[in-house]
Protein backbone atom coordinates (compact mmCIF):
# COMPACT_ATOMS: atom_id res chain seq x y z
CA UNK A 1 0.00 0.00 0.00
CA UNK A 2 1.63 3.05 -1.27
CA UNK A 3 0.98 5.69 1.97
CA UNK A 4 -0.80 8.66 1.75
CA UNK A 5 1.23 12.21 2.09
CA UNK A 6 2.02 15.47 1.05
CA UNK A 7 4.91 13.87 -0.98
CA UNK A 8 2.27 11.49 -2.97
CA UNK A 9 -0.20 14.44 -3.11
CA UNK A 10 3.00 16.24 -4.59
CA UNK A 11 4.09 13.26 -6.74
CA UNK A 12 0.95 12.57 -8.47
CA UNK A 13 -0.50 16.07 -8.94
CA UNK A 14 2.74 16.44 -11.26
CA UNK A 15 1.02 13.38 -13.00
CA UNK A 16 -1.94 15.06 -13.12
CA UNK A 17 -3.29 12.23 -10.94
CA UNK A 18 -3.16 9.49 -13.34
CA UNK A 19 -1.40 6.87 -11.42
CA UNK A 20 -3.28 6.95 -7.58
CA UNK A 21 -2.93 3.24 -6.94
CA UNK A 22 -6.16 1.81 -6.80
CA UNK A 23 -7.18 1.59 -2.61
CA UNK A 24 -8.33 -1.53 -2.44
CA UNK A 25 -8.22 -5.15 -4.74
CA UNK A 26 -11.47 -6.99 -6.21
CA UNK A 27 -10.45 -10.66 -5.56
CA UNK A 28 -12.28 -13.89 -5.93
CA UNK A 29 -13.01 -15.54 -2.73
CA UNK A 30 -10.51 -18.25 -1.43
CA UNK A 31 -12.14 -21.82 -0.56
CA UNK A 32 -11.60 -21.14 3.37
CA UNK A 33 -11.07 -18.57 5.31
CA UNK A 34 -10.02 -18.67 8.91
CA UNK A 35 -12.63 -15.51 9.71
CA UNK A 36 -15.25 -14.89 7.53
CA UNK A 37 -17.13 -11.37 8.33
CA UNK A 38 -20.65 -11.15 6.86
CA UNK A 39 -21.29 -7.40 6.19
CA UNK A 40 -19.22 -4.79 4.52
CA UNK A 41 -20.26 -1.48 6.29
CA UNK A 42 -18.13 0.15 8.72
CA UNK A 43 -18.13 -2.21 11.75
CA UNK A 44 -17.48 -5.13 9.50
CA UNK A 45 -14.59 -3.68 7.79
CA UNK A 46 -13.59 -2.52 11.41
CA UNK A 47 -13.96 -5.46 12.85
CA UNK A 48 -11.66 -6.92 9.36
CA UNK A 49 -9.13 -4.24 10.62
CA UNK A 50 -8.72 -5.25 13.52
CA UNK A 51 -8.52 -8.70 13.56
CA UNK A 52 -5.81 -8.20 11.05
CA UNK A 53 -4.05 -5.24 12.85
CA UNK A 54 -4.20 -6.57 16.54
CA UNK A 55 -5.31 -10.00 16.94
CA UNK A 56 -2.90 -11.24 13.52
CA UNK A 57 -5.23 -13.05 11.88
CA UNK A 58 -5.18 -11.83 8.38
CA UNK A 59 -6.88 -14.69 6.63
CA UNK A 60 -10.36 -13.20 6.83
CA UNK A 61 -12.64 -12.21 3.83
CA UNK A 62 -15.51 -9.67 4.29
CA UNK A 63 -18.63 -10.25 2.41
CA UNK A 64 -20.99 -7.37 1.07
CA UNK A 65 -24.18 -7.80 -0.16
CA UNK A 66 -24.09 -4.93 -2.72
CA UNK A 67 -20.69 -2.12 -2.15
CA UNK A 68 -19.15 -1.13 0.75
CA UNK A 69 -20.40 1.24 2.67
CA UNK A 70 -23.16 1.29 0.62
CA UNK A 71 -25.80 0.24 3.76
CA UNK A 72 -26.54 2.37 7.05
CA UNK A 73 -23.08 3.56 6.82
CA UNK A 74 -24.01 5.76 4.03
CA UNK A 75 -27.19 6.60 4.93
CA UNK A 76 -26.23 7.76 9.02
CA UNK A 77 -25.98 11.42 10.19
CA UNK A 78 -22.30 11.07 10.59
CA UNK A 79 -22.69 12.42 14.53
CA UNK A 80 -20.17 11.11 17.09
CA UNK A 81 -20.52 11.12 20.66
CA UNK A 82 -20.31 8.78 24.37
CA UNK A 83 -22.33 10.75 26.03
CA UNK A 84 -24.69 7.80 27.63
CA UNK A 85 -25.79 7.08 30.94
CA UNK A 86 -25.17 3.24 31.87
CA UNK A 87 -21.32 2.02 32.47
CA UNK A 88 -21.31 -0.52 29.75
CA UNK A 89 -22.85 1.83 27.25
CA UNK A 90 -19.91 4.41 28.47
CA UNK A 91 -17.37 1.78 28.14
CA UNK A 92 -17.84 0.87 24.40
CA UNK A 93 -18.98 4.32 23.26
CA UNK A 94 -15.96 6.04 25.19
CA UNK A 95 -13.69 3.19 24.04
CA UNK A 96 -14.50 4.05 20.23
CA UNK A 97 -14.40 8.00 20.88
CA UNK A 98 -10.94 7.30 21.90
CA UNK A 99 -9.57 5.45 18.89
CA UNK A 100 -12.10 8.04 16.75
CA UNK A 101 -9.20 10.63 18.05
CA UNK A 102 -6.37 9.15 16.30
CA UNK A 103 -8.24 7.00 13.24
CA UNK A 104 -7.18 9.21 10.54
CA UNK A 105 -3.58 8.80 11.43
CA UNK A 106 -4.15 4.78 12.73
CA UNK A 107 -5.82 4.22 8.92
CA UNK A 108 -3.74 6.73 7.16
CA UNK A 109 -6.87 7.62 5.67
CA UNK A 110 -8.47 11.15 6.15
CA UNK A 111 -11.97 10.00 7.94
CA UNK A 112 -12.73 13.89 9.00
CA UNK A 113 -13.37 13.45 12.57
CA UNK A 114 -14.42 16.79 13.74
CA UNK A 115 -15.28 16.98 17.58
CA UNK A 116 -16.80 20.57 17.27
CA UNK A 117 -18.83 20.11 20.10
CA UNK A 118 -22.55 18.39 20.50
CA UNK A 119 -25.72 19.82 22.67
CA UNK A 120 -27.84 17.88 23.72
CA UNK A 121 -31.25 20.86 24.64
CA UNK A 122 -33.65 20.41 27.26
CA UNK A 123 -36.97 21.96 26.52
CA UNK A 124 -38.79 21.11 29.16
CA UNK A 125 -38.47 19.86 33.58
CA UNK A 126 -38.56 16.39 32.19
CA UNK A 127 -35.36 16.73 29.98
CA UNK A 128 -34.01 19.26 32.37
CA UNK A 129 -33.79 16.37 35.39
CA UNK A 130 -32.42 13.40 31.96
CA UNK A 131 -29.61 15.82 31.32
CA UNK A 132 -28.88 16.16 35.27
CA UNK A 133 -28.98 12.86 36.33
CA UNK A 134 -27.16 11.41 32.34
CA UNK A 135 -24.89 14.28 32.72
CA UNK A 136 -23.79 13.31 36.18
CA UNK A 137 -23.18 9.96 35.57
CA UNK A 138 -21.73 10.35 32.05
CA UNK A 139 -19.04 12.23 34.64
CA UNK A 140 -18.37 10.02 36.70
CA UNK A 141 -17.47 8.01 33.96
CA UNK A 142 -14.45 10.22 33.85
CA UNK A 143 -16.59 11.72 30.00
CA UNK A 144 -16.45 15.16 29.42
CA UNK A 145 -20.20 16.37 29.66
CA UNK A 146 -20.89 20.25 30.37
CA UNK A 147 -24.16 21.95 31.81
CA UNK A 148 -25.24 24.88 29.71
CA UNK A 149 -27.73 27.53 30.03
CA UNK A 150 -29.81 28.73 27.74
CA UNK A 151 -27.84 32.13 27.43
CA UNK A 152 -24.59 29.94 26.55
CA UNK A 153 -26.57 27.62 24.22
CA UNK A 154 -27.30 30.66 22.78
CA UNK A 155 -23.55 31.95 22.37
CA UNK A 156 -22.93 28.78 20.79
CA UNK A 157 -25.67 29.03 18.05
CA UNK A 158 -26.34 32.76 18.29
CA UNK A 159 -29.63 32.25 15.67
CA UNK A 160 -31.56 29.94 17.83
CA UNK A 161 -35.08 30.68 19.16
CA UNK A 162 -34.87 30.25 22.65
CA UNK A 163 -38.38 31.71 23.63
CA UNK A 164 -40.55 28.79 21.25
CA UNK A 165 -43.08 26.13 21.23
CA UNK A 166 -39.73 24.43 22.50
CA UNK A 167 -38.53 26.36 25.08
CA UNK A 168 -34.56 25.73 25.90
CA UNK A 169 -34.30 25.66 29.15
CA UNK A 170 -30.54 24.26 29.74
CA UNK A 171 -28.41 21.81 27.55
CA UNK A 172 -25.66 19.06 28.08
CA UNK A 173 -22.39 19.76 26.23
CA UNK A 174 -20.23 17.24 24.69
CA UNK A 175 -17.31 19.07 23.65
CA UNK A 176 -15.08 16.15 22.38
CA UNK A 177 -18.21 14.66 20.50
CA UNK A 178 -18.73 15.98 16.33
CA UNK A 179 -18.87 14.23 13.16
CA UNK A 180 -17.12 12.26 10.87
CA UNK A 181 -17.26 11.55 7.39
CA UNK A 182 -19.08 8.21 6.75
CA UNK A 183 -17.56 7.13 3.37
CA UNK A 184 -14.53 7.85 4.51
CA UNK A 185 -14.62 5.68 7.72
CA UNK A 186 -15.37 2.76 5.17
CA UNK A 187 -13.48 3.38 2.76
CA UNK A 188 -10.30 3.69 5.08
CA UNK A 189 -11.13 1.12 7.04
CA UNK A 190 -11.35 -0.95 4.30
CA UNK A 191 -7.66 0.64 2.54
CA UNK A 192 -6.17 -0.16 5.60
CA UNK A 193 -7.40 -3.62 6.12
CA UNK A 194 -7.20 -4.86 2.58
CA UNK A 195 -3.22 -4.05 2.77
CA UNK A 196 -2.94 -6.16 5.56
CA UNK A 197 -4.44 -8.97 3.31
CA UNK A 198 -7.70 -9.50 4.11
CA UNK A 199 -10.21 -10.11 1.02
CA UNK A 200 -12.78 -7.88 0.38
CA UNK A 201 -15.18 -9.49 -1.68
CA UNK A 202 -18.32 -6.89 -3.11
CA UNK A 203 -21.20 -7.87 -4.53
CA UNK A 204 -21.49 -11.25 -3.14
CA UNK A 205 -24.98 -12.00 -0.82
CA UNK A 206 -24.95 -14.72 1.87
CA UNK A 207 -27.87 -17.12 1.15
CA UNK A 208 -27.18 -19.79 4.16
CA UNK A 209 -24.84 -20.84 6.23
CA UNK A 210 -23.03 -24.48 6.09
CA UNK A 211 -23.31 -25.76 9.71
CA UNK A 212 -22.54 -29.09 10.73
CA UNK A 213 -22.90 -30.47 14.13
CA UNK A 214 -24.54 -27.21 15.22
CA UNK A 215 -21.04 -25.52 14.61
CA UNK A 216 -20.72 -23.25 11.64
CA UNK A 217 -18.15 -24.10 8.85
CA UNK A 218 -18.76 -21.80 6.42
CA UNK A 219 -21.17 -19.77 4.11
CA UNK A 220 -23.56 -19.78 0.96
CA UNK A 221 -23.07 -17.13 -1.11
CA UNK A 222 -24.05 -15.73 -4.40
CA UNK A 223 -20.66 -16.15 -5.92
CA UNK A 224 -20.52 -19.94 -4.34
CA UNK A 225 -19.65 -21.71 -1.30
CA UNK A 226 -16.69 -20.47 1.04
CA UNK A 227 -15.48 -22.36 3.85
CA UNK A 228 -15.31 -20.58 7.30
CA UNK A 229 -13.50 -21.14 11.01
CA UNK A 230 -15.37 -18.53 12.52
CA UNK A 231 -18.05 -16.53 11.38
CA UNK A 232 -18.97 -12.84 12.42
CA UNK A 233 -22.17 -11.43 11.37
CA UNK A 234 -22.09 -7.59 11.20
CA UNK A 235 -25.13 -6.21 9.46
CA UNK A 236 -27.53 -3.44 9.94
CA UNK A 237 -30.89 -4.19 8.84
CA UNK A 238 -30.72 -7.65 7.98
CA UNK A 239 -29.60 -9.51 11.33
CA UNK A 240 -33.08 -11.41 11.60
CA UNK A 241 -32.91 -12.58 8.27
CA UNK A 242 -29.14 -13.77 8.62
CA UNK A 243 -30.11 -14.95 12.64
CA UNK A 244 -32.83 -17.11 10.95
CA UNK A 245 -30.87 -18.65 7.95
CA UNK A 246 -28.80 -19.82 10.92
CA UNK A 247 -31.81 -21.25 12.78
CA UNK A 248 -32.18 -18.99 15.69
CA UNK A 249 -34.39 -15.83 16.72
CA UNK A 250 -32.95 -12.13 17.94
CA UNK A 251 -34.73 -10.05 20.00
CA UNK A 252 -35.01 -7.08 17.40
CA UNK A 253 -37.68 -5.69 15.44
CA UNK A 254 -36.45 -3.99 11.96
CA UNK A 255 -37.76 -0.03 11.34
CA UNK A 256 -37.01 2.56 8.87
CA UNK A 257 -35.28 5.90 10.04
CA UNK A 258 -34.94 8.46 7.94
CA UNK A 259 -32.71 11.96 7.32
CA UNK A 260 -32.50 14.30 5.14
CA UNK A 261 -30.03 17.33 4.02
CA UNK A 262 -30.46 20.41 2.17
CA UNK A 263 -29.12 22.66 -0.52
CA UNK A 264 -25.16 23.42 0.58
CA UNK A 265 -24.92 27.29 2.40
CA UNK A 266 -22.02 28.81 4.14
CA UNK A 267 -20.91 27.86 7.40
CA UNK A 268 -23.63 29.09 9.92
CA UNK A 269 -23.66 25.72 12.66
CA UNK A 270 -20.42 25.04 13.69
CA UNK A 271 -21.75 22.39 16.08
CA UNK A 272 -24.22 19.29 16.49
CA UNK A 273 -27.18 19.84 18.13
CA UNK A 274 -29.53 17.28 19.51
CA UNK A 275 -33.31 18.16 20.46
CA UNK A 276 -34.19 14.52 21.48
CA UNK A 277 -37.66 15.63 23.25
CA UNK A 278 -38.93 17.19 19.52
CA UNK A 279 -37.12 14.54 18.00
CA UNK A 280 -34.66 16.76 15.20
CA UNK A 281 -30.82 16.92 15.53
CA UNK A 282 -29.27 19.13 13.27
CA UNK A 283 -25.56 19.97 12.08
CA UNK A 284 -23.43 21.21 8.75
CA UNK A 285 -22.03 19.29 6.70
CA UNK A 286 -18.56 20.42 5.93
CA UNK A 287 -20.27 20.92 1.88
CA UNK A 288 -22.47 23.24 3.87
CA UNK A 289 -25.79 21.36 3.81
CA UNK A 290 -27.13 21.32 6.91
CA UNK A 291 -28.01 16.88 8.24
CA UNK A 292 -31.05 16.72 9.79
CA UNK A 293 -31.53 13.15 11.57
CA UNK A 294 -35.72 12.19 12.03
CA UNK A 295 -37.48 9.46 13.91
CA UNK A 296 -37.89 6.32 13.11
CA UNK A 297 -41.67 4.76 11.78
CA UNK A 298 -43.19 2.75 14.41
CA UNK A 299 -43.55 -0.54 11.92
CA UNK A 300 -41.63 -3.26 11.09
CA UNK A 301 -40.24 -2.31 7.37
CA UNK A 302 -37.78 -3.62 5.16
CA UNK A 303 -38.52 -0.93 2.44
CA UNK A 304 -36.17 1.20 3.05
CA UNK A 305 -38.28 4.10 3.03
CA UNK A 306 -40.20 5.69 6.24
CA UNK A 307 -43.62 8.11 6.07
CA UNK A 308 -44.07 11.41 5.33
CA UNK A 309 -45.30 12.18 8.36
CA UNK A 310 -41.90 11.21 10.46
CA UNK A 311 -40.35 14.11 8.29
CA UNK A 312 -43.39 16.72 8.75
CA UNK A 313 -42.45 15.89 13.10
CA UNK A 314 -38.99 16.90 12.75
CA UNK A 315 -39.04 19.42 10.00
CA UNK A 316 -41.52 21.74 12.32
CA UNK A 317 -39.16 21.89 15.35
CA UNK A 318 -35.95 22.71 13.09
CA UNK A 319 -37.82 25.40 11.82
CA UNK A 320 -39.39 26.38 15.29
CA UNK A 321 -36.06 26.52 16.74
CA UNK A 322 -34.45 28.11 13.99
CA UNK A 323 -36.56 30.06 12.07
CA UNK A 324 -33.64 31.49 9.54
CA UNK A 325 -33.77 27.81 8.14
CA UNK A 326 -37.23 27.73 7.55
CA UNK A 327 -37.06 28.64 3.53
CA UNK A 328 -34.28 26.20 3.13
CA UNK A 329 -34.91 23.79 0.35
CA UNK A 330 -33.82 20.20 1.19
CA UNK A 331 -32.21 18.12 -1.51
CA UNK A 332 -32.29 14.82 -0.45
CA UNK A 333 -33.99 12.68 2.02
CA UNK A 334 -33.78 8.93 2.39
CA UNK A 335 -34.62 6.12 4.83
CA UNK A 336 -32.90 3.11 6.06
CA UNK A 337 -33.21 0.30 7.88
CA UNK A 338 -32.35 0.06 11.38
CA UNK A 339 -32.11 -3.10 13.66
CA UNK A 340 -33.71 -1.73 17.09
CA UNK A 341 -34.06 -4.21 20.38
CA UNK A 342 -36.43 -3.06 23.52
CA UNK A 343 -33.25 -1.53 25.74
CA UNK A 344 -31.93 0.49 22.50
CA UNK A 345 -28.29 -0.91 23.27
CA UNK A 346 -26.74 -3.24 20.25
CA UNK A 347 -26.06 -6.77 20.56
CA UNK A 348 -22.67 -8.12 20.39
CA UNK A 349 -22.70 -11.75 21.27
CA UNK A 350 -22.07 -15.85 20.96
CA UNK A 351 -24.84 -17.38 19.17
CA UNK A 352 -26.72 -20.71 19.69
CA UNK A 353 -24.37 -21.64 16.98
CA UNK A 354 -20.62 -22.53 17.79
CA UNK A 355 -18.52 -20.27 15.98
CA UNK A 356 -20.59 -17.48 14.70
CA UNK A 357 -20.85 -14.42 16.64
CA UNK A 358 -23.43 -11.81 15.62
CA UNK A 359 -22.85 -7.52 15.99
CA UNK A 360 -25.92 -6.10 15.26
CA UNK A 361 -29.03 -4.49 16.96
CA UNK A 362 -27.13 -1.12 17.10
CA UNK A 363 -30.59 0.70 16.22
CA UNK A 364 -30.54 4.48 15.16
CA UNK A 365 -27.16 5.24 16.53
CA UNK A 366 -24.41 2.57 15.35
CA UNK A 367 -22.03 5.24 13.53
CA UNK A 368 -20.33 6.87 16.40
CA UNK A 369 -19.57 3.73 17.71
CA UNK A 370 -18.14 1.96 14.71
CA UNK A 371 -14.28 1.77 15.56
CA UNK A 372 -15.12 0.39 19.27
CA UNK A 373 -17.47 -2.04 18.15
CA UNK A 374 -14.76 -3.36 15.56
CA UNK A 375 -12.30 -3.63 18.23
CA UNK A 376 -13.70 -5.24 20.39
CA UNK A 377 -15.73 -7.35 18.67
CA UNK A 378 -12.44 -8.66 16.76
CA UNK A 379 -11.01 -9.45 19.54
CA UNK A 380 -13.78 -11.60 20.72
CA UNK A 381 -14.07 -13.66 17.13
CA UNK A 382 -10.45 -14.00 17.69
CA UNK A 383 -10.58 -15.33 21.02
CA UNK A 384 -13.86 -17.17 20.91
CA UNK A 385 -14.76 -15.41 24.04
CA UNK A 386 -16.23 -12.05 24.41
CA UNK A 387 -13.85 -9.06 24.89
CA UNK A 388 -14.79 -7.92 29.05
CA UNK A 389 -16.58 -4.15 26.62
CA UNK A 390 -18.74 -6.29 25.05
CA UNK A 391 -19.45 -8.91 27.06
CA UNK A 392 -22.55 -7.13 28.65
CA UNK A 393 -24.23 -6.41 25.50
CA UNK A 394 -24.59 -10.08 25.02
CA UNK A 395 -28.33 -11.53 23.55
CA UNK A 396 -29.04 -13.67 26.25
CA UNK A 397 -29.37 -10.80 28.54
CA UNK A 398 -32.79 -10.67 26.99
CA UNK A 399 -33.37 -14.19 29.05
CA UNK A 400 -31.21 -12.92 32.26
CA UNK A 401 -32.79 -9.48 32.85
CA UNK A 402 -29.95 -7.47 32.63
CA UNK A 403 -30.77 -5.25 30.29
CA UNK A 404 -29.19 -1.92 29.62
CA UNK A 405 -31.77 0.65 28.97
CA UNK A 406 -30.44 3.14 27.08
CA UNK A 407 -32.80 5.82 26.57
CA UNK A 408 -29.95 7.96 25.24
CA UNK A 409 -28.94 5.97 22.45
CA UNK A 410 -30.37 7.80 19.72
CA UNK A 411 -31.62 11.75 20.18
CA UNK A 412 -34.84 10.42 19.05
CA UNK A 413 -37.55 9.94 21.72
CA UNK A 414 -38.75 6.55 22.03
CA UNK B 1 -48.48 7.24 3.47
CA UNK B 2 -50.24 3.78 4.17
CA UNK B 3 -54.21 3.38 4.40
CA UNK B 4 -55.05 1.30 6.40
CA UNK B 5 -58.63 -0.45 6.70
CA UNK B 6 -59.93 -0.67 10.27
CA UNK B 7 -62.03 -3.37 10.83
CA UNK B 8 -64.73 -1.37 12.60
CA UNK B 9 -64.12 1.88 10.79
CA UNK B 10 -63.19 1.07 7.21
CA UNK B 11 -59.85 2.43 5.20
CA UNK B 12 -57.90 5.69 7.00
CA UNK B 13 -54.58 7.22 7.11
CA UNK B 14 -51.85 5.20 8.89
CA UNK B 15 -51.58 8.98 11.13
CA UNK B 16 -54.61 7.56 12.63
CA UNK B 17 -53.01 4.24 13.90
CA UNK B 18 -50.13 2.47 16.02
CA UNK B 19 -48.87 -0.46 15.35
CA UNK B 20 -47.95 -2.54 18.19
CA UNK B 21 -45.80 -5.28 17.09
CA UNK B 22 -45.75 -9.06 16.27
CA UNK B 23 -49.67 -10.71 16.13
CA UNK B 24 -50.37 -14.20 17.30
CA UNK B 25 -47.80 -14.53 20.53
CA UNK B 26 -50.01 -16.53 22.73
CA UNK B 27 -48.98 -15.38 26.98
CA UNK B 28 -47.84 -18.69 28.57
CA UNK B 29 -50.67 -20.25 30.51
CA UNK B 30 -48.07 -21.24 32.82
CA UNK B 31 -46.22 -18.77 33.81
CA UNK B 32 -44.39 -19.62 37.11
CA UNK B 33 -42.72 -22.24 35.76
CA UNK B 34 -41.64 -20.72 32.40
CA UNK B 35 -37.77 -20.94 32.69
CA UNK B 36 -35.67 -17.93 32.03
CA UNK B 37 -35.07 -19.01 28.19
CA UNK B 38 -38.78 -19.07 27.61
CA UNK B 39 -39.79 -16.22 29.32
CA UNK B 40 -37.80 -13.88 27.76
CA UNK B 41 -38.54 -15.41 24.23
CA UNK B 42 -41.88 -14.83 24.88
CA UNK B 43 -41.49 -10.93 26.13
CA UNK B 44 -38.23 -10.11 23.77
CA UNK B 45 -37.44 -12.40 20.73
CA UNK B 46 -39.48 -11.74 17.65
CA UNK B 47 -39.87 -13.36 13.95
CA UNK B 48 -39.18 -9.67 12.76
CA UNK B 49 -39.08 -11.77 8.92
CA UNK B 50 -38.65 -9.82 5.55
CA UNK B 51 -42.00 -10.65 3.61
CA UNK B 52 -44.86 -11.01 5.22
CA UNK B 53 -45.41 -9.93 9.02
CA UNK B 54 -48.75 -10.55 11.19
CA UNK B 55 -48.97 -7.52 13.17
CA UNK B 56 -51.08 -5.61 15.96
CA UNK B 57 -52.64 -2.50 14.86
CA UNK B 58 -54.61 -0.07 17.08
CA UNK B 59 -56.85 2.44 15.66
CA UNK B 60 -55.46 4.66 18.61
CA UNK B 61 -56.91 8.16 16.83
CA UNK B 62 -59.99 6.55 16.26
CA UNK B 63 -62.01 4.05 17.36
CA UNK B 64 -59.28 2.95 19.84
CA UNK B 65 -59.73 -0.58 18.74
CA UNK B 66 -57.20 -3.35 18.33
CA UNK B 67 -57.28 -5.46 15.18
CA UNK B 68 -54.45 -7.53 13.21
CA UNK B 69 -53.36 -6.98 9.79
CA UNK B 70 -51.08 -9.08 7.48
CA UNK B 71 -48.36 -6.79 5.51
CA UNK B 72 -45.78 -7.54 3.63
CA UNK B 73 -42.52 -5.69 5.20
CA UNK B 74 -40.84 -4.57 2.30
CA UNK B 75 -43.62 -3.32 -0.15
CA UNK B 76 -46.00 -2.74 2.39
CA UNK B 77 -48.69 -4.38 0.68
CA UNK B 78 -51.35 -5.13 3.12
CA UNK B 79 -52.84 -8.55 2.02
CA UNK B 80 -56.07 -8.46 4.81
CA UNK B 81 -56.99 -6.59 8.24
CA UNK B 82 -58.95 -8.69 10.79
CA UNK B 83 -60.64 -8.54 13.85
CA UNK B 84 -58.55 -10.17 17.07
CA UNK B 85 -59.55 -13.75 17.78
CA UNK B 86 -60.37 -14.44 13.63
CA UNK B 87 -58.55 -16.99 12.91
CA UNK B 88 -55.31 -15.87 10.99
CA UNK B 89 -55.81 -15.97 7.36
CA UNK B 90 -53.16 -17.86 4.96
CA UNK B 91 -51.70 -16.05 2.67
CA UNK B 92 -49.27 -16.73 0.23
CA UNK B 93 -46.71 -14.16 -0.23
Amino acid sequence: MNRYSIFSLLRNSVNYHQDWQRAWRYPDPKREYDVVIVGGGGHGLATAYYLAKECGITNVAVIEKGWIGGGNTGRNTTIVRSNYLYDESAGIYEHALKLWENLSQDLNYNVMFSPRGLLHLAHNVHDMQEIGRRGNAIRLNGIDSQFLTPAQVKEMVPFINLECRYPVMGALLQPRGGTARHDAVAWGYARAADAMGVDIIQNCEVTGFKIENNTVTGVETSRGSIGAKKVGCVVAGHCSVLADMAGFRLPIESVPLQALVSEPIKPILDCVVMSGSVHAYISQSDKGELVIGAGSDLYNSYSQRGSFDVIEETVGPVVELYPIFSRMKMLRQWGGIVDVTVDRSPILTKTPVNNMFFNCGWGTGGFKATPGSGNVFAHSVARGDMHPIAEPFSMYRFNSGALIDEGAAAAVAH
Amino acid sequence: MLLIECPWCGVRDQTEFHCHGEAHIARPLNPDSLSDEEWGSYVFFRNNPKGLHYERWEHSHGCRRWFNAARDTVTDHIYATYKPGAVKPEIES
